[in-house]
């Protein structure tokens, strides 16, 4: 499946792109995060924390266990700082 | 009920008088707004990313779910995105409803949901650094009381 998925604030920083495309078979989103992370060290040291990264699919948020079944886009990113 | 995020600045008097005229039906009307805080005197500006299409999505979701809470008359989220000075206005909400008691308890659930399910997140500049803003648990906790 084809993935859309972005990267925000830090995250983006570390892994050096706001958004890529992803050609994957991961069932979860933990299973996408493992893919990425075998990849090359700067995903793995974004990822290496998860306490500090949340998920959102299709720009809901969601967690790690979610499947990525007919999702279209993930989004990466640290907890939010609104307001 | 709106909706606004945007880069550029807003009129808060302006705003505020336009949203009181338009909250028809309403005995009362909250507003708030958040600046941009100068904790240390050494702030010299501030960045606020967001998630274009999410933001706006998870804004919608929480207004609409505080005017069935609250059954206000009308609500009101501006949210900037973009460089910020120091003292800038970074966002402000509205609320009216028939009596002050829904109007204030609405206008606190935005700003409480507003922290930590809208996706935004700031950055710090000094004069020699820049760092992103953490998210405190305190702005995660505040969500149990709804």
């Amino acid at each position: 499946m084809t993935l859309t998925v972005l990267y925000f604030a830090w995250l983006r920083e570390r892994i050096g792109l706001p958004r890529e495309t992803v050609e994957t078979s991961a069932a979860t989103v933990a299973g996408l995060v493992a893919e990425l992370s075998a990849r090359e060290d700067r995903y793995a040291l974004a990822f290496s924390d998860l306490k500090a990264v949340r998920v959102a699919l299709d720009q809901d948020l969601s967690d790690f266990d979610a499947p990525l079944d007919g999702v279209r886009e993930v989004a990466f990113f640290p907890p939010m700082t609104g307001g | 009920m709106a909706v606004r995020v945007q880069a550029q600045a807003f009129d808060y008097g302006a705003e505020c008088a336009a949203f009181a005229a338009g909250a028809r039906g309403a005995g009362a009307v909250v507003t708030f707004a958040g600046l941009v805080r100068d904790n240390a005197g050494a702030l010299t500006g501030m960045e606020i990313e967001h998630y274009p299409g999410m933001t706006e999505r998870a804004l919608a979701a929480i207004e609409s779910e505080a005017v069935t809470r609250w059954s206000l008359e009308a609500a009101l989220i501006i949210h900037r995105h973009g460089p910020l000075a120091p003292g800038d206005m970074i966002m402000m909400v509205a609320t009216a409803a028939r009596h002050r008691a829904e109007a204030f308890a609405a206008a606190e659930f935005l700003m409480d949901y507003l922290k930590s399910r809208a996706p935004f997140w700031k950055k710090e500049f000094t004069a020699d650094r820049a760092d992103w803003v953490a998210a405190r648990d305190e702005d995660e906790d505040a969500l149990k009381r709804w």
